[in-house]
């Protein structure tokens, strides 16, 4: 055995150190046809990503189109974006802690009590309008600084801590609204979120400013991985993924500019609160992608273990991460608040498990370490277009209910399988 | 000889009524392997937690090229150079090579990533130290044998210039095949100048790399010895306490 001591001078065996430089690859080489290949073999090792969830959504949105013929009407669209808003935008905040393999069950009743909050202090006290969102966002940061505290320092598992808020934030709003109590939102600036439209031409301007940042992103980041010398993927893959958004992106705006007003009055352009979601889509994906908050929520969802021997500031970044989910829930709450046009004491108590249910059913997973904001978005979607299907259908809530936990079920199983596949088991946590 | 890169003389350390290292000297040269071997219990793992600054030592002195220093915190050992490879391996499985390589200490730029610099040296890095085996350095972890993950976790140690690593077992839960690898690893850290201190179980292992041999016996030290001088039976006689070394070797 101790014969086969490696000599120190002469390199280990003959033929290694010039072969070695080609072997080790980036996984950017070669041409579209490799990288497709390699998509592929990544498709079957069960890292999926949202492509179930895509497949979904074009399943059903054919299926609907077929039953209902006012399913695929301009009209219907912007119904549609305007209904998922709410669940995407839970979806996303949740996407923070779920990524710890965390849960926030409070996320949905921390949009409703902050909403409560808001609109008592803005029609019963005659707070300025501004002044009170000021302070519905601040008890949001509260929220997650409190959920974040017991979780992250007390080491309560979040599941008890944010059951137990569950609880008491219906309890609060109770007390807030007062029982039987509820109250319409007259601010305009808040029914435009979900109610008003952007002009024809700023929808235009926005599909091209995505296009022009897209492609910015996309250029710089060859530039710097050329400075560093190493290769990058074919270029004929961003002008693809580019070619993609203006095509998917071009033909939602094309026919959200088209007139789908049933009456007199005009009624065209893009909601305004397309825009919002997008932008808080694209700086939440650049925190998690590009950034060290990001790249160590990845991290302690992985091993947290790992995490913490590598130097990570595992407590703060978890408690930040509640933080950041409550926040986003609070921005929910007002889409919800625009749509709905009133609080009552029972706002937000049913959302929170069906924006779980966006993230898993979207790709994030319940385990931890998996997932990204789009897919949560496309999770909202697909039951979003379930709900406005089945309802335009006339099949009641009992369907819809009974299809959405089916569907969810499903998507768990995909997660599952996936995870078997890329090599943990079934059993792990 | 050259000196040594570092120097433990006269290391104490109790928990509670139990002391645990009795005043243990230990040397580690740059460019050699030096193998730390010994029953459980013997001390191993205290000797090796203080030495990574995880739990600092009651006394004794710690010369790091040839001048006194104090190692109180992970952070302070990181900055003289000291990375610690431990036994169950600290890497993320959702996250690829680059980024377990370089997970808390990430090259920005205007607080973003430079991921391009990163790749760059991590491959560097792997390159190195004749690695054969990755095929990407974009590979998920979750998609690596045990011994591509004891390789990454090795390189992470001396991506950033390490100049002492300490491997923790490195090859307790591996293959033949792969134990193979990961010692030709450990070999080439040492060409590269790096000073090693392996800890082991395996005595094939210890004399296949090793420069020198270090037996840990209840928490003292009872042999320095020159592996090309020393045979298994010896080294096993120490660790068991059935031999005590009698000429001052090292």
């Amino acid at each position: 055995m101790s014969t086969q001591k490696t000599p120190s001078t002469s390199g280990p065996a003959p033929d290694t150190s010039v072969h070695d430089v080609e072997l080790i690859g980036s996984g950017q080489e070669g041409t579209i046809g490799d990288q497709v290949r390699a998509y592929i073999q990544r498709l079957q090792h069960g890292d999926m990503g949202a492509l179930p969830a895509v497949a979904g959504l074009v399943v059903l949105t054919i299926l609907f189109s077929f039953l209902s013929p006012f399913f695929l009407t301009e009209r219907n669209f912007a119904n549609l974006l305007t209904q998922a808003a709410t669940l995407v935008m839970l979806g996303m905040a949740l996407v923070f802690v779920l990524l710890l393999g965390e849960i926030d069950l409070s996320a949905g009743v921390t949009s409703g009590m902050t909403m409560a909050l808001f609109i008592v202090l803005v029609n019963v006290h005659a707070v300025p309008w501004v002044l009170a969102l000021i302070i519905a966002f601040a008890a949001g940061i509260l929220t997650g600084t409190f959920i974040g505290f017991f979780v992250a320092r007390v080491g309560i598992p979040s599941f008890v801590v944010t059951l137990g808020l569950f609880l008491g934030y219906q309890g609060l709003t109770l007390l807030i609204i007062g029982s039987g109590g509820l109250y319409r939102v007259q601010i305009p600036e808040i029914r435009d979120i979900q109610n008003s439209n952007m002009p024809v031409w700023a929808g235009w301007a926005m599909l091209g400013l995505i296009v022009l940042i897209s492609a910015g992103t996309s250029f710089w980041d060859r530039a710097r991985r050329t400075r560093a010398g190493v290769p990058n993927r074919t270029i004929s893959l961003v002008w693809i993924k580019l070619g993609v958004i203006a095509v998917i992106g071009g033909a939602a705006i094309g026919v959200l500019s088209r007139n789908r007003g049933q009456s007199v009055g005009v009624v065209e352009g893009v909601p305004i609160v397309v825009p919002i979601v997008l932008v808080i889509l694209w700086i939440g994906t650049f925190v998690l992608d590009r950034t060290r908050f990001g790249r160590y929520l990845y991290a302690i969802g992985g091993n947290a273990e790992a995490a913490r021997r590598s130097g990570v500031k595992v407590m703060l970044i978890r408690w930040t991460a509640f933080i950041v989910c409550s926040t986003l829930a609070v921005v929910s709450g007002l889409f919800s608040i625009s749509k709905v046009g009133s609080v009552d004491a029972a706002a937000g108590r049913e959302i929170v498990l069906s924006g779980v249910a966006a993230a898993v059913v979207g790709g994030v997973s319940l385990f931890g370490g998996r997932g990204r904001l789009l897919h949560a978005a496309i999770g909202a979607l697909v039951i979003a277009v379930i709900t406005n299907g089945l309802g335009l259908l006339n099949l009641g809530a009992g369907v819809n209910l009974m299809v959405t936990g089916g569907v969810l079920i499903l998507a768990a199983t995909v997660d599952a399988v996936s995870r078997v596949r890329s090599g943990g088991s079934l059993m792990r946590t | 000889m050259d000196a040594p890169l570092i120097e433990l003389s006269g290391i104490m350390k109790s928990f509670g009524p139990v002391s645990v290292l009795k005043g243990v000297d230990l040397r580690a040269y740059p460019g050699k392997v030096t193998a730390l071997v010994g029953d459980n219990g013997a001390g191993k793992s205290t000797l090796i937690k203080g030495l990574a600054g995880v739990q600092p030592y009651d006394g004794g002195v710690v010369k790091f090229d040839g001048k006194p220093v104090a190692l109180h915190s992970p952070r302070e050992a990181a900055r003289l150079g000291i990375e610690v490879v431990y036994q169950d391996l600290a890497l993320c499985d959702n996250l690829d090579i680059v980024q377990n390589m370089f997970l808390g200490r990430e090259e920005t730029e205007f607080g973003t990533f430079d991921e391009g610099r990163m790749e760059k040296d991590a491959s560097d890095t792997l390159r190195s130290l004749s690695v054969r085996t990755v095929k990407s350095v974009r590979q998920k972890v979750s998609s690596l044998s045990g011994g591509q993950r004891q390789t990454v976790a090795i390189a992470r140690a001396v991506l950033k210039n390490a100049r002492l690593v300490i491997l923790d077992e490195p090859t307790a839960a591996l293959g033949v095949a792969q134990t193979e690898q990961v010692l030709h690893l450990v070999s080439r850290l040492a060409e590269q100048g790096v000073a090693v201190i392996l800890i082991s179980h395996n005595l094939a292992d210890v004399f296949e790399v090793a420069d020198h041999i270090d037996v840990l016996y209840l928490g003292q030290m009872v042999a320095h010895l020159d592996a090309s001088e020393t045979t298994r039976d010896d080294v096993v006689g120490y660790i068991t306490g059935a031999k005590v070394q009698q000429e001052a070797t090292a």
